[in-house]
């Protein structure tokens, strides 16, 4: 594992760089897809996540780990845009996400799932699919109602993609079914079906293993595995499950208290101290 | 493919019901077998129907509650009369007309939706539910002051803010006509609103809110319904389609509005009050939220029903009112929801498919 420097270093001074950045290899002669820096937001008088700094390779699938309350799922939002942040910057493909919401971040190419399980329950599973699909389909709402010709042409192609892409998990069975009433975990796995219809350049998965069995979570390993090298593209995930998390992140960032105390690989982490402090806490002295 | 055609299946059974009951009901007038009474309400019933159908795309395909309906039937139903009545002149046939009016109506409507959507479509819940209620009535007061004449000049319109003035202000040439006298409302209006009208705008709505619904702009509305926070996730545009869902909805009250407007040669603005509103409100939740085709259904039937029990005229409201606190407890409680369920067995499973 390679130490990354950010291009943008000498360009902008104030602001200096992640410092240890960890990129796998192959992803160093492109710029990363996410850059973080400095990055912090207050809610009232609490500081839940302060000075996280992040960059995530093309390619790569990095971790996001730390104790209960630690500010992950925080940080997702803040990378999402569902909160605002108080300070610093996020650059999704160098590009700077201030003052973007949701909707655009996510067509800069940010699609994440949610820790619990957002779906439009009422709509079909094909549906749901399509609905990622929102905005690679084009046709204006007159073409919707008076069904021209491009409603019929766009709504094929978005019907035989929305399939492609529940065959992924072996879904295809399923698309008529109501989401609402799918199984827990094939509601996680349409909710990141759901995603990559966004065409998306990362992928933040909200404890994707939340629920399963080791079989399950071994299957879903593989999965990502597959997502990553079909799609090329990052994921980033929160995961309290180790085995995952150490068996498929390439780089690994350990938050507490809304700091990042660790970055490395799985081999580093498991071996630093701070990080073991953190979720076994500290021997008493004396 | 197989869901696709299913919806389809559903749609067209829809749309071949309001067809055959037009033709039913065509039929009996022409053999003399409805009552006077009964053929007074056929427009009425159309007008409801719309409204009910095109409240049922805000409440129960966006999911805000909004109970200012009755204010975009009210835009349309007084700029459809002045439309109507100022081109009486200079087109003749009432058809043509009438047609301008609905679409005028519509547009009004329209706009109308969109002013009230920019701030209202901001607020979530039981907040944007009673900033329309606001807004259906500031409506209602606000066409209560206008005064409207036309004459060989055009239209005259005053604003009657302070009471005082009368139709003599509008300063109309020799053989001008006021339209709409303030408080007393619209008068002499040339009634050529016709059922076959409203079984047309009927027909229009359907193919609008169900082609709407099965389109990429439907299910990005019923997105935000089910879930706005996933919604956004995965790129969709809250303002745009919250506001497309909910002008849609008014414009298609303003179509109903004129028709109503046109049906009667006298109309006042607090006709379109609160009450109407809830009335509307009523047959969406009657008909389930949702479901264009209970939309119709209870619409049709809960403005008959007062008609045929004109005794019990009296206690409409009331009959109303309950009729809504009980479905309200019905579709919320698990346990008459498993009751119905022994009842109509085969009916709920259809639908859980």
């Amino acid at each position: 594992m390679a130490r990354f420097k950010p291009h943008s270093v000498n360009e902008s001074p104030l602001v200096p760089l992640p410092t240890n950045a960890y990129i796998p290899q192959r992803d160093l002669d492109k710029a990363p897809i996410l850059e973080v820096s400095h990055l912090g937001i207050d809610f009232g008088g609490l500081t839940a996540v302060n000075d996280l700094n992040l960059t995530v390779g093309r390619t790569e699938i990095a971790g996001l780990i730390g104790p209960n309350g630690a500010g992950k799922t925080t940080v997702f939002n803040l990378l999402t845009k569902v909160y605002q942040p108080t300070r610093g910057s996020i650059m999704v493909d160098g590009i700077d996400t201030h003052s973007m919401n949701t909707a655009q971040v996510n067509r800069l190419g940010v699609a994440r799932t949610f820790q619990n399980i957002r779906l439009f329950n009422n709509l079909s599973v094909e549906d749901n699919v399509k609905l990622g699909l929102h905005n690679s389909i084009k046709y204006s709402m007159a073409g919707g109602i008076l069904r021209l010709p491009s409603y019929w042409k766009q709504e094929k192609v978005a019907h035989d993609r929305a399939l492609e892409l529940l065959s992924i998990f072996d879904m295809q069975d399923m698309a008529d079914m109501k989401a609402g009433s799918l199984p827990y975990g094939a509601q996680r796995r349409l909710e990141i079906v759901r995603a990559l219809g966004t065409n998306p350049g990362i992928l933040l998965l909200d404890e994707p293993a939340a629920g399963m069995n080791p079989s399950e979570t071994a299957e879903l390993m593989e999965n990502i595995i597959k997502i990553r090298d079909t799609f090329q593209i990052a994921v980033m995930l929160i995961e309290h499950d180790m085995n995952l998390v150490m068996g498929i992140c390439e780089g690994i960032c350990v938050l507490n208290f809304g700091k990042v105390i660790a970055k490395g690989t799985p081999a580093e982490i498991q071996e630093n101290p701070a990080v073991i402090e953190a979720y076994l806490g500290r021997k008493k002295e004396g | 493919m197989k869901n696709l055609k299913k919806t389809t299946k559903q749609d067209f059974i829809t749309y071949l019901a309001v067809i055959l009951a037009f033709i039913a009901i065509t039929v009996m007038g022409d053999a003399g077998m409805l009552s006077r009474s009964f053929k007074g309400q056929l427009v009425p019933i159309c007008c409801y129907i719309v409204m009910a159908v095109s409240l049922n795309l805000t409440v129960g395909i966006l999911g805000e509650l909004s109970l200012g309906h009755a204010g975009f039937m009210s835009v349309g139903a007084f700029s459809g009369i002045i439309a109507a009545m100022s081109l009486q002149a200079a087109i003749p046939s009432p058809v043509l007309r009438l047609v301008i009016a609905l679409v005028v109506g519509a547009a009004f409507a329209g706009v109308a939706g969109a002013l009230i959507g920019i701030p209202v479509l901001r607020l979530r819940g039981d907040y944007l539910a009673i900033v329309t209620l606001a807004f259906g009535e500031i409506i209602k007061e606000l066409i209560n002051c206008l005064i409207v004449g036309v004459d060989s000049k055009g239209l005259h319109i005053i604003f009657n803010v302070s009471g005082a003035k009368t139709v003599n202000d509008l300063h109309m040439l020799e053989g001008g006509r006021a339209i709409i006298k303030g408080a007393q409302g619209a008068t002499g209006t040339e009634t050529i609103a016709s059922f076959t009208a409203g079984f047309v705008l009927i027909m229009i709505s359907l193919v609008i809110i169900l082609n709407l619904v099965r389109s990429r702009s439907g299910r990005a509305i019923m997105a935000l319904r089910d879930n706005r926070i996933a919604a956004e996730s995965v790129g969709i545009n809250v303002t745009k389609y919250k506001m497309m869902a909910f002008v849609t909805s008014a414009a298609l009250a303003g179509a109903a509005g004129a028709l109503y407007g046109l049906n009667y040669s006298n109309l006042l603005a607090t006709k379109f009050n609160f009450n109407t509103s809830i009335l509307v409100l009523v047959f969406v939740v009657l008909g389930g939220l949702g479901n264009i085709r209970g939309s119709i259904i209870a619409a049709a039937i809960l403005t008959v029903l007062p008609e045929m029990l004109r005794s019990f005229a009296d206690y409409r409201m009331l009959v109303y009112a309950i009729v809504l606190i009980l479905v309200m407890l019905g579709t919320n409680n698990a346990q008459l929801k498993g009751l119905l369920a022994k009842i109509i067995p085969t009916k709920l499973r259809k639908e859980a498919k």
